[in-house]
């Protein structure tokens, strides 16, 4: 081992570091990140000019400071992104002051730690290319320790081969490797955090806010033909309490039997669903059949038992036609008639003029409606900030919003009314990607839209976006906006090939987020019995897991047993010419040459003497007259082939 | 030799298969390769428990990726160690004597026969320093290793180790061998002897002329030692090496050099070591000398083998064996 670090090996080293940092930045608190950038900086100077270390207590100093600036900035040490910052900061800090292989190691070894500190933010291909990448720069790192100076070729190539020789044993190791469902303890509090999606009050502002973004919300591949875009409501939250400006959601019980009676073709599908550390399970309406660690709740929102705090994968089948709450309870009919005392004086007046007396519940919303379709609102991205009385402001000011602004408008005006009538947040639609043929909803198909409760009929659905921009359900938000909004740019229509890209892209996310992320215990079950292996406890998987290793093993030693072969062609032939003469029991002697083993064979075996003889001759000046060629070497190879000797 | 010492030796003995030392080239197959996790390698190891652990708790699924792709890089990594060792051929080669006190060199030759370079071999004997070399497809690399020499006689050259941390240093991969070798330690010579014994009166009648510039015999090479007066100074000034003039006066007187002559030493070893010191000041001066010991003699000679064959009687002096 050489105590010194060499100089190449400090680049390598650097570039470890720099290819695990990196990625960090997205996360990392921006000062942190220029902290590492000036540590990462200084170590290269230092490299390139070959200066002295920096003092000891100047290090330390800058270590301590670090800290305490991290606990200023977080509040506290113990969590993921508080370590994930000290890890950084540690790391470019040990990098600046390495002089010994010991230091590199422990600087390769904080780097794989921050490697896997990435993975709690981002799985994606991308990051474990980048992962990759980093595992490939510090094997060579680890391997230039040991060696002197060498072309970067050849320490890349030596590198990648090490890496080339693992990654069969690690798909073994991946595959039969026991998955426990974690968490073995409590997690950090914030070890969710940064998750986005709907959430359980609504504001005016807050889908907007949200349909900005393109992440992807969930997907869902059916199993036979999709639902028609307009019963394509994904259910969230069903908002019933207004506070005379946000909506948030009434109380709720939840069974294992639907409180509904489902009716009407079905659709089975199965919903891939990103963490979003809520409760619900956004199934599309009504679902039928309940799967195991799932319950109904009353507003008929399908609830997971545990937060959604990792992938999940669920089989769903749902019958858009039930017509649910005929009969429906009558504190739940109260909570939804109920409206703050004061607030939105003209959007009342309005209401009190389609309730006129005598009006029948389905007269009221008829009228409501046309209201709605004729008033000719204007659906945008970007509606005017409201007022105090936002449903005023929406109805007879602004008259442009976007669908929080229409649902809420909507349903104050029937409650007005004096009917029964709630919110209910969701998604809606999704885009189907033609690769794979999987539905993906994305954040930017959230949507808000209304129900309404008419007696003997139970609740309705009513969409009021729908009235204002009919294209926002049969084709999506970008036909729907007036012309002139900024959309985000994979929206637009003139770059659909862009789309495209996307598409082919997400496809093959997909099967990552399935097969690689999403490789829990139920897919290690699911991919092992189509080999036929039923039996997937624990100890069966350790023997399968062993066996493989073993075998790859034995591939190994194989190759590092291997000789190649001696010679060259030419001595080849001619080792087989030998061979057949010791098989006639005439051995060449060590001292002796081509021409007088072959005087000696051919004396021996008369029969073939002038073969044998030409064979040596030919041989001898083969061998001694260089440069033979190619052709001359095979030809006599298939002469000793050809020769029998007697 | 301690009886612990003695106890370590055989255990280690038994447990590496080196009770014999070998005499022919060794070839290392896998029942004499060893391959165990080094510190840096526990550490690493360490480190890959706790990344599992953490991917399990958090549901890591690139977390466990990560981790079986580090471990199993460990994995190979250890096959590599192992493969950089096998099939390498070892072959004893010489050792110079040298005094007692001075470290002894033993030359040992290391063929590679793959076509395949090895990386990062070090190669050590007990209580000396390692040395570390690499070797070139199909190379033959000569490698000295140092021991310490305490005793006067033959010295064994013992287990000596050749170990690799080639490729990632997780991973040493090391073989325990014996090959035959031996090396021969002299007396040291005492540092400051007094002059040499008077010549013996035999043969020659006892003449002893040290002064004498009439019986010119000869020219022989110069040696540091020489008075400059005996310089061939006419030969120099010619552009001619440095030669010094030889007198028949010089080499007449038959030295001996007799342990029974220094009868007031008591201990052996400073015997031995007067003796050695004036068999080497003899030479020095061209003298022709006898050694006479208890049990053998040496009769009259001059010369380098002469001097040896004074010195190596020296050394096996009472079965100066120093294994």
């Amino acid at each position: 081992m050489r105590a010194e670090l060499q100089r190449d090996t400090r680049h390598w080293l650097i570039a470890t570091a720099c290819l695990t940092v990196a990625p960090h930045t997205l996360w990392l608190p921006s000062w942190l990140s220029a902290l590492c950038a000036i540590l990462l900086g200084a170590t290269l100077w230092q490299a390139a000019r070959a200066r002295r270390a920096l003092p000891r207590m100047l290090l330390l100093f800058i270590a301590l400071a670090a800290a305490a600036a991290i606990k200023l900035h977080f509040g506290h040490f113990f969590g993921k992104d508080p370590g994930i910052a000290l890890l950084a900061a540690l790391l470019c800090l040990k990098l600046l002051e390495s002089r010994s292989s010991r230091d590199a190691r422990a600087v390769i070894l904080l780097a794989f730690f921050l490697q896997l500190g990435l993975f709690l933010n981002d799985q994606t291909l991308a990051i474990a290319a980048l992962a990759l990448c980093g595992t490939l720069a510090a094997t060579v790192t680890l391997q230039s320790l040991h060696l002197g100076a060498q072309p970067v070729r050849v320490r890349l190539r030596s590198g990648a081969m090490l890496l080339a020789q693992a990654l069969p044993l690690m798909v073994v190791l991946f595959i039969f490797f026991p998955r426990i469902p974690g968490p073995l303890w409590g997690l950090p509090a914030d070890a969710h955090s940064g998750l986005s999606g709907l959430s359980d009050t609504m504001a005016p502002g807050s889908i907007s806010e949200l349909i900005l973004s393109e992440a992807i919300a969930f997907r869902a591949a059916f199993d036979g033909p999709l639902p028609p875009p307009e019963e394509r409501y994904w259910r969230g939250p069903v908002l019933s309490e207004f506070d005379g400006r946000s909506w948030r959601e009434a109380r709720f019980s939840t069974a294992a039997q639907p409180p509904y009676v489902a009716a009407g073709p079905a659709y089975r599908y199965r919903l891939t669903l990103e963490p979003h550390n809520r409760h619900w399970l956004l199934a599309l309406d009504y679902t039928d059949q309940a799967p195991p660690g799932s319950r109904y709740a009353s507003d008929y929102k399908l609830l997971s038992t545990r937060p959604l705090r990792e992938r999940i994968r669920i089989d769903l089948q749902a019958r858009p036609q039930t017509r649910p709450g005929a009969q429906e309870d009558a504190a739940v009919l109260a909570a939804a008639r109920r409206l703050p005392s004061t607030g939105n004086p003209r959007a009342r007046a309005l209401a009190a003029q389609f309730a006129a007396p005598g009006a029948t519940p389905a007269e009221i919303l008829q009228r409501t409606l046309e209201h709605f379709r004729d008033a000719r609102y204007v659906y945008t991205l970007n509606p005017p900030l409201a007022a105090a009385d936002s449903v005023d402001d929406f109805l007879f000011d602004s008259r442009a919003g976007f669908c929080e602004h229409f649902s809420s408008a909507f349903v104050f005006t029937l409650r007005a009314a004096g009917l029964a009538a709630r919110v209910v947040t969701g998604y809606q639609g999704g885009e189907l990607n033609p690769v794979d043929g999987v539905l993906v909803v994305r954040q930017s198909h959230a949507h808000a839209w209304a129900e309404v409760w008419l007696p003997g009929e139970g609740w309705r659905r009513v969409d009021p976006t729908a009235l204002a921009a009919p294209a926002r359900i049969s084709t999506g938000l970008a036909e729907a906006l007036p012309a002139g909004t900024v959309l985000p740019l994979l929206m637009r229509a003139e770059f659909s090939w862009l789309r495209q890209i996307r598409q082919r892209w997400e496809a093959a996310s997909n099967h990552w987020n399935q097969w690689v992320l999403g490789y829990d215990r139920e897919r290690q079950h699911e991919l092992l019995q189509r080999f036929g292996i039923g039996d997937t406890g624990w100890q069966r998987l350790a023997l399968l897991m062993s066996a493989g290793i073993a075998l790859l093993v034995v591939a190994l030693l194989a190759w590092a047993y291997a000789r190649p072969r001696r010679g060259d062609a030419l001595d080849r032939a001619w080792a087989a010419l030998c061979a057949k003469g010791a098989g006639r029991g005439h051995r060449r002697q060590a001292w002796e040459g081509p021409l007088d083993y072959g005087r000696r064979l051919a004396g021996a075996c008369p029969a073939q003497a002038q073969e044998v003889h030409a064979i040596a001759t030919e041989y001898a000046r083969l061998r001694y007259r260089p440069p033979a060629d190619g052709d001359a070497v095979r030809a006599l190879a298939q002469r000793i082939r050809r020769l029998k000797l007697q | 030799m301690s009886t612990g010492a003695t106890l370590r030796q055989r255990l280690g003995d038994r447990l590496w298969r080196t009770a014999q030392a070998e005499a022919g080239p060794i070839r290392l197959g896998q029942r004499r390769i060893y391959v165990l996790p080094s510190a840096a390698g526990w550490a690493y190891g360490g480190a890959l428990l706790v990344m599992l652990v953490a991917s399990i708790n958090y549901g890591l699924s690139l977390g466990y990726a990560l981790t079986f792709l580090l471990g199993s890089v460990a994995l190979v990594s250890l096959i590599h160690a192992f493969r950089n060792l096998l099939h390498l051929e070892i072959r004893p080669g010489h050792a110079e004597a040298v005094f007692r006190g001075d470290s002894a060199q033993f030359a040992i030759h290391v063929h590679n026969p793959r076509p395949t370079p090895r990386w990062a071999l070090s190669m050590k004997a007990g209580g000396g320093q390692p040395s570390v070399f690499d070797l070139a497809a199909g190379e033959t690399a000569t490698v000295l290793l140092d021991r310490p020499t305490t005793r006067r006689g033959w010295l064994a050259l013992g287990r000596i180790t050749l170990e690799t941390r080639y490729p990632l240093g997780l991973v040493r991969a090391w073989t325990v061998l014996r090959p035959q070798l031996d090396c021969l330690v002299l007396p040291r010579p005492e540092a400051s002897p007094p002059p040499l014994p008077p010549a013996s009166a035999g043969d020659r009648g006892g003449m002893l002329r040290r002064s004498g510039d009439d019986d010119f015999a000869g020219l022989r090479e110069h040696h540091y030692a020489d008075s400059p007066r005996h310089v061939a100074w006419k030969v120099a000034a010619r552009g001619g090496p440095l030669l010094t003039k030889q007198f028949a006066g010089i080499q007449g007187g038959e030295l001996c050099l007799d342990w029974s002559g220094l009868g007031a030493m008591a201990d052996d070893e400073a015997r031995l070591a007067r003796l050695a010191a004036w068999a080497l000041a003899a030479h020095g001066e061209g003298r022709s000398y006898a050694l006479q010991l208890p049990g053998s003699h040496i009769a009259c000679g001059t010369g380098s083998a002469h001097l040896h064959a004074v010195l190596r009687a020296l050394a096996l002096h009472g079965g100066g064996d120093a294994r």
